[in-house]
């Protein structure tokens, strides 16, 4: 997807873009063609076709899935907590879950590692693992559902995103954080900015009380209760606060984007 | 005088043939719609995590993949839902519900029952539902009602907690949104083979008489 993002035309909307090249392909190929990126040709040819007019369900479906948005936005409280459980009530073994085998996820060195801090903050130095150790943590023990419908419960233990959001001067009016990780194919996920602020939200860099293992996403992972799975990034190698929707890998390929729970 | 008491006959001849009110068979042919979409997107979105030990064939599943199913089943929920609370508030302020449905006795079910398996049971008066249809046409209802808050509490597990709750939690709901779906298979099944059966239904169901 990044390679995507930096080829874009001037004057061509990117979303539009992709949307059109991608209605002309079968099902199965679209997921390999968005994942794998796609060739500056490949994009400008399709450009001539009108998306705007076209009232394909696909252009509908995508439209309710934005009023949904709007809904679940709105449905969301930003007091209400998801439910926490006993320690007993942990899944074993927690799930790993990626669009990769366990042995493909990325195996970062925790010393050369750092969280790039973007936009809209006051302060954007880089955070080694070492300076985000020191900040409070706090742990909570709460289920994890995934879009695929199975749910696991998990152990996690961080730093509330609030805390650190306010640390680095984050201007919390605007609209996300955009996460950027170091998964293969480049994931990314944007959080609207009140679930960003909601007190659960938390960086995460423990599992069941042990430093994240890579399997769960280490360095840091963000873990969001209150969303499905695939809104809580792992191997967070960066955090943009912005004001512009720039998509993510499950939801520039459908999934609902806001997927609250 | 006579001119008059002519056309009132006229009239209460004309309505007394409707057995289906408007009203009724447009929520009933959106609601085939709805109830359709969202089978059949459920079933895509079951595959991908199955509860039982088997999937649902691609050919009768819509979307695609998780995502496109996904998208399908939350726009076809509004449809289902809006259509539903349209039905249910007419039915109840109509008295629709009342008329057509109550009472429901033990006795008669089961005379219905015996009488509608030796193919005995009498369709002479389509407006009249029989006990049979009253108990499937009130269960059926209940099962809807069931499913959408099931599907709900699925959805939104954190917001709708207390929902999610009532239902046993997370997982439980799943299932009960799954036994709901099992259920309106099977009455769709029934429903429409009887709707075979009994033309005369399905015509009043489109066109009203």
């Amino acid at each position: 997807m990044g390679r995507i993002r930096k080829l874009l035309i001037p004057g061509v909307d990117k979303k539009l873009l992709v949307k059109d090249a991608v209605k002309l392909m079968p099902d199965l190929t679209r997921r390999r063609f968005i994942t794998g990126g796609a060739s500056l040709g490949a994009l400008t040819l399709l450009t001539g076709c009108d998306v705007i007019d076209s009232s394909s369900a696909e252009t509908m479906l995508a439209q309710v899935s934005k009023f949904n948005d709007a809904v679940q936005a709105w449905m969301f409280n930003p007091n209400a907590l998801a439910p926490t459980f006993p320690e007993s009530a942990i899944t074993k073994p927690f799930p790993f879950n990626g669009y990769y085998d366990v042995d493909e996820a990325p195996d970062i060195d925790g010393n050369d590692w750092k969280l790039e801090v973007r936009g809209l903050v006051a302060n954007n130095k880089p955070w080694t693992l070492e300076e985000l150790y020191k900040l409070p943590q706090v742990k909570q023990v709460t289920r994890h559902i995934c879009v695929e419908g199975w749910s696991a419960i998990g152990s996690w233990t961080g730093t509330p995103l609030r805390d650190f959001l306010k640390l680095v001067g984050a201007d919390t009016r605007a609209k996300y954080v955009w996460f950027q990780c170091a998964d293969k194919d480049g994931y990314n996920s944007p959080l609207d900015m009140p679930t960003a602020l909601h007190p659960q939200t938390q960086m995460t860099f423990k599992f069941a009380d042990e430093i994240l293992p890579r399997a769960y996403g280490y360095p840091m992972k963000i873990r969001v209760p209150t969303k499905l799975g695939f809104k809580n990034p792992k191997y967070v190698i960066s955090m943009e606060v912005t004001n512009d929707y720039k998509g993510g890998y499950w939801e520039d390929q459908g999934y609902n984007s806001f997927s609250g729970s | 005088m006579s001119s008059l008491a002519v056309s009132n006959e006229h009239a209460a001849a004309s309505t007394a043939k409707v057995i289906q009110p408007a009203w009724v068979r447009i929520v009933h042919w959106i609601n085939a719609v709805a109830v359709i979409l969202m089978i059949m997107s459920g079933w895509q979105i079951y595959n991908a995590s199955p509860l039982f030990n088997f999937t649902f064939s691609r050919s009768i599943t819509l979307g695609g993949w998780l995502g496109g199913a996904l998208l399908w089943h939350f726009a076809a929920m509004w449809l289902l839902m809006v259509n539903g609370l349209v039905y249910l508030v007419l039915g109840f302020v109509t008295g629709r519900f009342r008329r057509k449905l109550l009472p429901i006795t033990p006795a008669g079910v089961i005379s219905d029952t015996k009488a509608a398996l030796t193919f005995k049971l009498s369709h002479d008066d389509l407006a009249k539902y029989n006990y049979v249809q009253k108990l499937l046409y009130a269960g059926i209802i209940i099962v809807g009602v069931v499913i959408v808050l099931s599907g709900l509490s699925i959805w939104k597990p954190v917001q709708l907690q207390w929902l999610t709750a009532l239902f046993g939690g997370y997982d439980i709901a799943r299932y009960v949104h799954f036994i709901c779906m099992a259920l309106i298979v099977a009455f769709l099944v029934l429903h429409v083979a009887l709707a075979i059966l009994v033309p005369r239904s399905l015509r009043a169901m489109i066109i009203g008489r």
